[in-house]
């Protein structure tokens, strides 16, 4: 009931303010001075855009003060550095663009309003004109574009020989981090064997590499300061994308399909919330591929720390197999099947030992 | 079967549409915003989607979905393209009706069953698609991984498949009508710039849509028929599929590869309107008709090239990445012409604010906010940390949501006055133009801030996340500009209703002093258009010049003075 009378209201607002509108427009009409009010309504229509060109700069001005400290903190990776410059750049030149394009815009318009002797400029063309503002936006594009590329393909190059190697894998709703332990070697995956309960990842049990594999469930991914770091990036089940805002880092995780991307961290997580001065202060991995009704939380975390933290850290994580033999002592079934239905066929994309 | 008929038919559809959508929006602004609070007006909405008026997550993503959908393909294609073609090519060109009205009428009603299709969608059990209006698989593909992914998905693939039927039986018509049926005189580069940029949304359409039609059917089939084309090595709900070999990618190829083309077709005709509107309201010549044409021309080439931009951070070979970057980024050269050539047509002009010429200024400052951005977003390495976060929600509302809506509303307050013989009322044209201006700068410049800050979109709460949750004030005074926005689009729809029936007559049969053919024909143009023959064109559709009795336009069916140079 109260939803009907709201929208009466509305409707009873509308027809008023419409009744008014019209009201005073006949008015005019019937006064006979249509032509004054209309020049009127020029000049009017002209201030107004000027006015709203000065609140827009206002605006603008306003939310950039109010959000500057909202942002990210400096990148925390080497190759967040180039990015951070680069998008500086692009910013100047877009920026500048923006700038005169819409005073010139707004020039226009409050300077070459209609008055009763102004007489428009027949002015249809001129190629000299056309031929200037095809080679300078060109040119500008060609120097974005040289930046680009040359970054593009320096973030989308092969990792380097001595990176840490983690596997990290999406699904409904969160992620999973596995490390190969102390062979260095991760073990053959088959999704088949996939079972949440004793073996999220569907390792083979029969690819000795994988019975020292670490396997970190709760998301929480530990990396080395200043050392490169590759993420080896798989999907359980739909897309998911790992994204690392704080590394300026992004890469789909696509079931079936693996991808890569590596970076360089430079500060510890602990560097981190002294540089914020924020106690609670986290590197998120966010999932930036809708992926369900959790995609939301879908939430994980990033800790780096010194090499000797990571040392002491990895030292004291058990191994999945033996974890899992552990918990699945009392039912030795379950844990026999699974070896055996891998012997069929060849898992068709396992995650090669990453080398 | 009359061309005006469908489409009046294609706007008021397209209006209805437009009204959904953008209550959905509200909808789910309202969460974004106010995480903590309930609004039991969403439960009788909603019903037990919002039980004590808050949103579950499911129907939020269901909202986005559908949000999506009905603005891209419902309003911006069929509401804006339907209607504009439907109306303006007989007209311009000086045609009697389009070269085949059956197949105009067809195009219509395949649209309305897919609107229908659609619209039941939301009343099913499990809810509309809710895998996001790009549908991505295996998300789209399984039930197990969506409930929106079950019934509702189905008949969103039908309506969808319906929608690409009337797009191509629309387009195939407006294509051959254009090439064919043009009146005595008007040549080709005769032809008013909407003609143009309507010709090339129908061209890029024609060759786009059948490969999304593709893209669903072999998505129907990986759904019903068992085939693994887009499917995987998936473990989901507790068990391992069968599907081995498919590729999600392959999807994402087939759905940009019309998915981009998309945006040239909603944003084409914006331009064509902009343009014809900005020159006759300032009585000046469109500056470079022929640089214009060129530039539609380079866009719509272009556009079918620059796919994979999309796709930057799926994982594909670099060196492809590197080439989509460059493509990409040569489309800026055509829109910087544009824009310069917009600026340089008001230059020196005699302006007249009408509301169609605010409306067609706005467009033009919106696109250029709105497209700078897109210069970021095609440079690969720049997209990797903006590539789905709210940097791209500002880039595209802005550009082809915003823009391409200024230029429909321009077009719709410029050619009222032809559609039904009133005019729509001024105030609250004015009104609503300059609310809908300062919103959409309101709500999404703060939006790229947010992108920057690399926040995620399609997100149904940030409030957990310790990067993200300094938003939260921001978030919640966007959504209240909002629903002020939505509540001034509401009266402009109560202005259009009202104005058919009761707006001020129109008296003359060249309300606005233009020069193009459709000012031409009776107050009231019955079927047929023209009562006598139609008339022969002389000269381009942009003489905006002394005609010698004091007028400063010249018709294009007055003949050449003799020693006048055509131009």
């Amino acid at each position: 009931m109260s939803g009907l009378i709201i929208t009466a209201l509305v409707v009873l607002v509308f027809i008023v303010i419409y009744q008014i509108a019209k009201a005073s427009e006949l008015a005019t009409i019937l006064r006979g001075d249509e032509k004054k009010v209309k020049g009127q309504t020029n000049r009017l229509m002209a201030w107004l855009m000027v006015a709203f060109f000065v609140l827009g700069m206002i605006g603008i001005y306003k939310c950039h003060v109010e959000l500057m400290d909202k942002m990210l903190p400096e990148s925390a990776s080497v190759q967040g550095d180039n990015y951070d410059s680069m998008l500086f750049v692009t910013l100047v030149m877009t920026g500048i663009v923006f700038f005169v394009t819409q005073i010139l815009l707004f020039y226009f318009i409050f300077r070459y309003q209609s008055t009763e002797n102004r007489k428009a400029f027949f002015y249809s063309h001129n190629n000299k004109l056309e031929i200037l503002w095809t080679t300078v936006p060109a040119l500008a594009l060609v120097v974005l574009v040289v930046i680009g590329l040359k970054n593009w393909f320096t973030m989308t190059d092969i990792a380097p020989k001595d990176s840490l190697v983690v596997e990290i894998v999406g699904k409904q709703f969160n992620w999973i981090i596995r490390y190969p332990g102390p062979d260095g070697v991760f073990g053959k995956r088959d999704y088949r064997l996939t079972n949440d309960a004793t073996n999220v990842l569907g390792l083979d049990w029969n690819d000795p590499a994988s019975k020292d594999d670490i396997i970190i469930e709760n998301g929480e991914m530990h990396i080395i300061d200043k050392r490169n770091v590759q993420l080896v990036i798989n999907s359980r089940d739909v897309i998911h994308d790992v994204g690392l805002p704080h590394f300026r880092m992004k890469m789909d995780a696509v079931p079936g399909i693996t991808t890569t991307m590596w970076f360089t961290p430079k500060f510890t997580t602990e560097e981190m919330k002294a540089k914020t001065k924020n106690p609670n202060f986290v590197y998120e991995i966010s999932c930036d591929q809708m992926c369900g009704k959790g995609h939301y939380s879908m939430r994980g975390t990033v800790i780096v720390q010194t090499a000797a933290e990571f040392k002491e850290w990895i030292g004291k994580q058990p191994a999945y197999y033996a974890g899992q033999q552990k918990a699945a002592a009392p039912a030795p079934a379950a844990e026999g099947a699974a070896p055996a239905a891998d012997t069929t066929k060849a898992a068709p994309a396992t995650v090669a030992s990453t080398h | 079967m009359d061309h005006k008929v469908i489409a009046k038919q294609y706007l008021i559809t397209g209006i209805i549409w437009a009204i959904v959508g953008a209550l959905f929006s509200v909808f789910f602004r309202l969460q974004l915003g106010f995480p903590e609070d309930t609004f039991p007006v969403m439960e009788k909405f909603l019903g037990h989607w919002a039980k004590g008026g808050k949103l579950t997550p499911e129907f939020y993503y269901a909202l986005v979905t559908m949000h999506g959908t009905i603005l891209v393909f419902f309003v911006l294609t069929a509401g804006l393209s339907g209607t504009f073609s439907n109306f303006l090519i007989p007209l311009q060109i000086g045609a009697r009706d389009m070269a085949s009205p059956f197949m105009n009428m067809l195009s219509y009603w395949f649209f309305f069953i897919s609107s229908i299709i659609m619209f039941a969608s939301l009343f099913v059990q499990t809810g509309p698609a809710a895998g996001g209006w790009t549908t991505y698989p295996p998300l789209s593909a399984l039930k197990e991984a969506s409930i929106g992914s079950g019934v509702g998905m189905d008949l969103w693939l039908i309506a969808m498949a319906l929608f690409v039927v009337s797009q191509l039986l629309a387009g195939l018509n407006y294509i051959t009508t254009i090439l064919n049926m043009r009146v005595k005189g008007m040549k080709m580069t005769r032809m008013p710039l909407t003609i143009w940029a309507l010709f090339f949304t129908a061209v890029l359409g024609v060759l786009s849509f059948p490969v999304l039609l593709s893209g669903f059917v072999l998505l129907i089939f990986d759904r019903h028929a068992g085939t693994s084309f887009y499917l995987s090595e998936i473990f989901i709900g507790g068990k391992a599929l069968p599907h081995i070999g498919g590729s999600a990618i392959l999807y994402q190829h087939l759905f940009w590869f019309l998915g981009h083309p998309e945006v040239y077709i909603v944003m084409l005709p914006g331009m064509g309107m902009a343009s014809e509107i900005l020159s006759t309201h300032s009585r000046k010549p469109i500056f470079g008709y022929l640089a214009m044409i060129i530039s539609l021309t380079g866009i719509t080439v272009l556009a079918f090239v620059v796919w994979a931009h999309h796709m930057f951070v799926t994982g594909m070979s670099p060196f492809l990445g590197g080439i989509f970057v460059l493509l990409t980024l040569l489309i800026a050269i055509p829109s910087a012409i544009k824009v310069f050539n917009w600026l340089t047509t008001i230059w020196r002009g005699n302006l007249k604010f009408t509301v169609p010429m605010m409306f067609a200024l706005g467009f033009v400052s919106l696109f250029i906010s709105g497209g700078l951005t897109g210069i970021f977003l095609g440079n690969s390495a720049l997209d990797i940390h903006l590539h789905d976060t709210y940097f791209v929600i500002a880039h595209f509302h802005l550009v082809m949501g915003v823009s391409a809506f200024f230029g429909m509303f321009a077009g719709i307050y410029h050619w009222f006055p032809k559609m039904f013989g009133r005019f729509m009322n001024n105030t609250l044209g004015y009104i609503h133009f300059f609310v809908t201006l300062a919103g959409a700068y309101l709500i999404f410049w703060p939006m790229h801030y947010e992108g920057f800050a690399g926040m995620p979109r399609r997100y149904y709460d940030y409030s957990a996340w310790e990067s993200f949750k300094q938003f939260g004030t921001l978030n919640a005074f966007i959504s209240v500009v909002v629903i002020v926005v939505f509540f001034t689009q509401l009266l402009f729809v109560f202005n259009f209703f009202v104005s058919i029936f009761k707006g001020r007559k129109v008296t003359s049969l060249n309300p606005w002093g233009s020069t193009t053919l459709e000012w031409t024909t009776a107050i009231h143009p019955g079927h047929g258009n023209w009562e006598g023959d139609i008339p022969e064109v002389h000269r381009w559709p942009y003489d905006f010049k002394d005609d010698g009795n004091g007028n400063d336009f010249v018709p294009q069916t007055v003949p050449l003075k003799p020693g006048e140079e055509a131009h």
